[in-house]
């Protein structure tokens, strides 16, 4: 899978409660979550995306609460990927479990916000094309990509349940 | 094979004969937690999946209390799904208000959770089960789904790091202060995707209220799980459930990946000052930061222990002009203690609030929102940017002591100065 979009640039300690605010927590809905994604850092954050666009952030990206709200509010914002230099645990279990793409990586401070960027999950490969610079991240273990290729964590378990 | 605490229980839920740190595991879950935020999500997630019946309707628990009692519509919706999902599959173990109390207090106080127990909760703050020496852990509301399936999660093996408490702790000085000591000297990813065990001399003498507070906390490291070994104070603590609790213990020559040893003798009240857990400053440091309003209670710090501290020093005395108190019992059974105590009335008669539990203000859900400029001392767990309402708001986390103290004083302030002016005021008098 091949994505192509816009970078947003975040530091480090993107929290959940930056990524979505408590009060929204009323919904179980993407689309309604999305609208408020990263409001209190970054108040005009979901109007700034396009569909496609890529979040790029620095360590423990998604500390803080279980709320799988976070990933969602993200994926219902219209942001394609997430790529950061490491990701708090609870998260990266939340994007793998629903689907979100996203990808660890060394290389996030020599991506500038605004930078075009292509990242072909598959093989791990960041491509900055506004920079014509290519980096390269270590793929995911091959149960994390078993839960992926079969489209979430649900998906999964009704996989392995039908095979029994 | 030598293991730690964490890897024996992991060992003994999974199907493998020998694992280690990195390994992915399928694991039985003994409970699966989730509250009116994130188990609807859950119920959404496993009626997709077609199945009917969950694994087991016993090992299932269902808190309402973040937004309990219901703040608004929406909130009352939410609540409502758990109501109707524990109706329609018999679980016993959901808590309608009147028996709910903030889950992490809740569950170990009914004997739900219990040493050895696999526990997964759609809650980062399940980590406090590690306390009693189970491996507790937070997830997402798809990993419950799936648990409500199978009765089973993923779970890669993680490291241990082992932290050694040696010395003897100060008055004033408690569970909640070991841990902001510890995030503040490892900072909130210095555990990230590892288990923290707490151990040494200071530990051992710690009751199970403190050690509840921190292995609360381990998650504000980036920890999966904050375990400390069950002995006597355990055992006193669970004994009067029907149970069927495990004791386990690290081999002494078990494999920590990091081992940190601190004496923590001279270690005063400290504060996490905004907006990371990790921004530890000793009490002392911190002079004249006046506060609008204080908060005492939570997952963290909400038992009758915590209770006990903060009217000790507030008996007598009057919340500071313009300082809003706000007391929260974790539970009903605290609850109820705290009146019969007379704790209650010591709060009300300061001049503060006495609430039904709920997590409320802690995550700027309801029960005390804070507006624009306004600052806050809570003995929460979270001081994150807009986390307790406005995002141009500020909070401190502290032990209840501090918090009480400040109430007084209407600055942060250090609970001996309260007992100071106190016996000099007995002196004159």
């Amino acid at each position: 899978m091949i994505i192509k979009g816009k970078v947003h640039k975040f530091s480090d300690d993107i929290n959940t409660d930056d990524i979505i605010a408590a009060k929204y927590l009323v919904s179980t809905d993407a689309q309604e979550l999305g609208k408020h994604c990263m409001e209190t850092i970054s108040p005009d954050f979901s109007k700034a995306v396009s569909p496609g666009d890529i979040i790029v952030a620095g360590n423990n990206f998604g500390c803080g609460s279980s709320r799988e709200h976070a990933p969602l509010a993200i994926k219902g914002c219209g942001v394609a990927a997430v790529i950061a230099k490491s990701f708090a645990a609870i998260f990266f279990r939340n994007a793998i479990n629903i689907g979100l793409p996203f990808l660890e990586s060394a290389d996030v401070d020599k991506i500038n916000n605004g930078d075009i960027i292509e990242i072909d999950l598959a093989s791990g490969i960041i491509k900055n094309i506004t920079q014509d610079k290519n980096y390269k991240t270590q793929a995911f273990p091959d149960f994390l990509q078993e839960i992926v290729q079969s489209g979430g964590l649900i998906n999964w378990v009704k996989k392995c349940t039908k095979s029994r | 094979m030598s293991y730690t605490i964490a890897e024996k229980i992991l060992l003994k839920h999974c199907a493998q004969k020998a694992i280690k740190p990195g390994e992915f595991i399928q694991a039985n879950v003994d409970v699966a937690l989730a509250n009116d935020i994130t188990a609807p999500l859950a119920i959404v997630e496993f009626k997709k999946s077609g199945f009917k019946q969950v694994f087991n309707k016993n090992k299932i628990v269902l808190v309402p209390d973040h937004f309990a009692p219901a703040k608004d519509l929406k909130s009352a919706n939410q609540c409502k799904i758990l109501a109707n999902f524990a109706q329609e599959q018999g679980i016993r173990n959901y808590f309608e208000i009147g028996t709910m109390g903030i889950e992490h207090a809740l569950l170990p106080e009914k004997g739900i959770v219990l040493p050895g127990d696999l526990v997964i909760g759609a809650d980062s703050h399940t980590c406090t089960y590690g306390a009693l020496g189970a491996y507790a852990t937070g997830m997402g509301s798809t990993d419950l789904a799936r648990a409500y399936i199978d009765g089973k999660c993923w779970l890669k093996v993680p490291a241990t790091h082992k932290y050694i408490f040696k010395g003897k702790l100060s008055k004033w000085v408690g569970g909640k202060d070991l841990i902001l000591y510890t995030i503040g000297q490892i900072g909130v990813d210095g555990a990230l995707y590892k288990v923290m065990e707490f151990c040494g001399p200071v530990i051992e003498k710690l009751g199970m209220d403190d050690r509840f507070s921190m292995s609360n906390m381990a998650i504000e490291a980036g920890a999966r799980a904050g375990i400390i070994a069950p002995d006597a104070t355990t055992k006193k603590y669970v004994a009067g459930f029907k149970h069927k609790s495990k004791f386990y213990h690290s081999d002494p020559d078990a494999n920590y990946e990091k081992v940190y040893e601190w004496d923590v003798t001279k270690l005063e009240p400290l504060v996490a000052c905004p907006h990371l857990p990790s921004n530890v400053k000793p009490v002392s440091e911190l002079k004249n930061i006046k506060v609008d309003q204080v908060v005492i209670g939570s997952c963290t710090n909400g038992r009758i222990s915590d209770l006990r501290i903060a009217a000790s020093l507030l008996k007598g005395k009057k919340v500071a002009q313009g300082v809003k108190l706000i007391v929260f019992p974790a539970t009903q059974k605290i609850y109820l203690e705290a009146v019969r105590e007379g704790l209650a009335e010591i709060f009300v008669k300061a001049g503060g609030v006495f609430s039904t539990p709920t997590c409320g203000p802690c995550l700027g859900g309801h029960m005390g929102i804070l507006t624009d400029g306004e600052v806050a001392i809570a003995t929460t767990n979270r001081n994150f940017l807009g986390r307790m309402g406005s995002p141009k708001s500020f909070v401190y986390l502290s032990n209840p002591a501090v918090a009480a103290a400040s109430a007084i004083t209407g600055k942060i302030t250090h609970p001996k100065e309260i007992v100071i002016a106190r016996s000099v005021a007995t002196k004159q008098s």
